[in-house]
């Protein structure tokens, strides 16, 4: 008999997009690509989510800008970043030598504005196949948030970015809501090819010996496997209520975390906080989630695509 | 860089109260000669995800022949209290050596160590170090109280070690700024400095005013270690401008001259 291995499919359709596997690297958690790639293959990546990128460089937040939390952690990096032009011209080319590996730009800023320009300048680019609108970043003033939780301000942004984007858009939505379903169905309404969930969980850590925030900037975005029971139920919740697929996010450490996401709802999966953990996490991962699917006979990743909400499966 | 698997745990010996000296088989062929003193090692304390991030250690000392490497580390908070735990034969998760360490200047004579707290152990590889290429090492050391004192019979078989205590409890009481005297100083070619940013900060200013060229190596929260997570940066002021560094991979040692203190 063949090796059971060979049979297995990991391959999932994504917008227009196809992956190989349903895993890639997070927003903010592979940069550009260059440090990771020193360490694996980045061509073994179902795709890839550069850095947030805004339209003007963006030194960030005062630092400490990280801290460790009972399995996860806290992040004020505040969208450092140098800017879209050259994001384009110095960042993106690099990823070019990696064929067939759709890169997704994630796009942040303050105002609608900003949201548009960079998706003007985004559209005219050759490296690009998807943009994430990241209308949930925790961690900039007057920043993105509105966008994330007020379900009409997200409808205005992704209709505003429709009509100016060449390429899918996704939207990132924030768990920092009451209703994740209503901004969900909201930015379908408005247009959006996709919905990634969820960015950060709003939290603070205390410097007992100061007596102060931990963080620089206060408050931070939690992240890491304390927060993977929220992704999951909000996955499961939005899956049964929009018909554009879902991209799982939330403290993926191994290749069940990934199968858990599918059963929930997601077509496929971001893996973030992971990647500071161990450099080789996704190609890990992506071991993991093969030999899943040999262990349990499953021949093509894309059966258990919302397997927890159909009826009569075992 | 190839895939890293777990590396064996040689030796934890304990030093003093709360510090210890972990000896595990090195990442890398040593041999090679691919790392540099200043670089850190950054472990992971336990394989369950309750401690999610690494801790960097600087590299203390390189044993080439055995292709070990050695890290001191004070346990002081919960992570680094679970390493305590690990054993001889047991198997760590180690990433590096990572960033970039401090650079041998093949004119330099005279060098001048400055360490305080937990920034002494990368010295002592440096002073081995130094000393092998010719240079002559005077090394100053700051603790808070005698209970802190380390590594400080290790560096005097490179050099003179002077030891400064904030309460006066072991050697001369001040800071290590105090002990850096324009007589010390005008002997000295080139200063190499660890330790918790207020200290370097005041080295920086004395330095300056001594007229003496250095290198800092600079402590900030790290995320990945390997340049990704952009956590762990530090002002910076290049080619004409104010900007932000990744300690992890640009640093920890940076030439003073573009090192900004808030
Ligand atoms: C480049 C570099 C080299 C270092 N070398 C040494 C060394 O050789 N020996 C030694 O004893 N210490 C060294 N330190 C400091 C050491 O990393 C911290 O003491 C340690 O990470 C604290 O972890 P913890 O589990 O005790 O504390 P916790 O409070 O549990 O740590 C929580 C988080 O904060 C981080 N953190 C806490 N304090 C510090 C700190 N002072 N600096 C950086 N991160 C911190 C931890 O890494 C962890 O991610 C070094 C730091 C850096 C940046
Ligand atoms: S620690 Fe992540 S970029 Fe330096």
């Amino acid at each position: 008999m063949n090796d059971p291995r060979m049979d297995v499919d990991l391959a999932v359709n994504l917008l227009s997009l196809h992956l190989k596997n349903p895993v890639m690297p997070a927003s903010g958690c592979f940069s550009f690509g260059k440090e990771i790639a020193s360490f694996y293959d980045l061509g073994v990546l179902g795709a890839v989510v550069v850095k947030a990128t805004t339209l003007d460089e963006r030194l960030g937040n005062p630092t400490p800008r990280v801290a460790e939390t009972a399995a996860g952690m806290l992040n004020s990096i505040g969208l450092q970043n140098p800017g879209v032009k050259r994001v384009m011209q110095e960042e993106l080319p690099n990823l070019r030598q990696y064929q067939s590996l759709p890169v997704i730009v994630n796009v942040a800023g303050t105002a609608i504005d900003d949201y548009v320009d960079v998706t003007r300048e985004l559209s005219s680019s050759p490296d690009v196949s998807a943009i994430e609108l990241n209308i949930s970043c925790p961690n900039v003033k007057c920043g993105g948030i509105q966008f994330g939780s007020d379900p009409q301000m997200a409808a205005s942004m992704v209709r505003a970015i429709k009509t100016v984007a060449t390429h899918p858009v996704i939207v990132k939505l924030s768990p920092n809501v009451t209703d994740i379903v209503e901004m969900a169905v909201a930015c379908e309404e408005a247009g959006a090819d996709g919905l990634s969930l969820i960015n950060t969980v709003i939290g603070m850590a205390i410097d007992l010996e100061r007596r102060r925030p931990l963080l620089g900037s206060g408050a931070g975005g939690l992240s890491g496997p304390a927060i993977k029971p929220i992704a999951i139920r909000m996955v499961y919740e939005v899956f049964r209520h929009v018909s554009i697929p879902v991209i799982g996010i939330g403290g993926i450490m191994t290749g069940a975390d990934v199968i858990e996401f599918l059963m929930a709802g997601a077509t496929a999966v971001q893996v973030g906080t992971a990647n500071f953990v161990d450099p080789l996490a996704c190609p890990r991962i992506i071991d993991e989630t093969r030999e899943w699917c040999v262990q349990h006979g499953v021949r093509s990743i894309r059966e258990i695509i919302g397997a927890a909400s159909r009826p009569n499966e075992r | 860089m190839a895939p890293m698997p777990d590396v064996e745990v040689f030796a934890h010996e304990t030093l003093g109260k709360d510090l210890y000296a972990l000896t595990f088989a090195s990442p890398i062929d040593l041999r090679a000669g691919r790392y540099q003193p200043g670089q850190f090692l950054h472990i992971r304390v336990s394989q369950s995800f309750d401690f999610l991030l690494r801790r960097p250690l600087s590299l203390c000392n390189a044993d080439v022949d055995h292709n070990r490497l050695t890290v001191v580390y004070r346990a002081q908070g919960a992570g680094t209290r679970r390493l305590t735990a690990c054993k001889p034969g047991d198997w760590i998760d180690v990433l590096g050596p990572l960033g970039q360490g401090f650079p041998i200047r093949a004119q330099d004579h005279r060098t001048l160590l400055i360490g305080g707290g937990v920034g002494v152990p990368p010295l002592l590889e440096l002073a081995k170090q130094l000393r092998a290429s010719g240079k002559s090492v005077q090394t100053i050391v700051g603790f808070q109280t005698a209970g802190q004192l380390m590594l400080v019979e290790e560096l005097a078989m490179y050099g003179e070690v002077t030891v400064m205590t904030d309460d006066g409890s072991a050697g001369t009481r001040g800071l290590v700024t105090t002990a850096l005297t324009a007589e010390l100083c005008s002997l000295a070619d080139r200063y190499y400095a660890c330790g918790p940013s207020a200290m370097l900060k005041a080295v920086q200013q004395t330095m300056r005013v001594r007229g003496v060229p250095g290198y800092l190596s600079l402590e900030e929260r790290m995320g990945c270690g390997i340049g990704i997570c952009v956590g762990c940066v530090h002002a910076v002021y290049r080619d004409g401008q104010l900007t932000n560094a990744k300690t992890c991979r640009e640093g920890p040692v940076f030439d003073e001259q573009e090192v900004v203190f808030a």
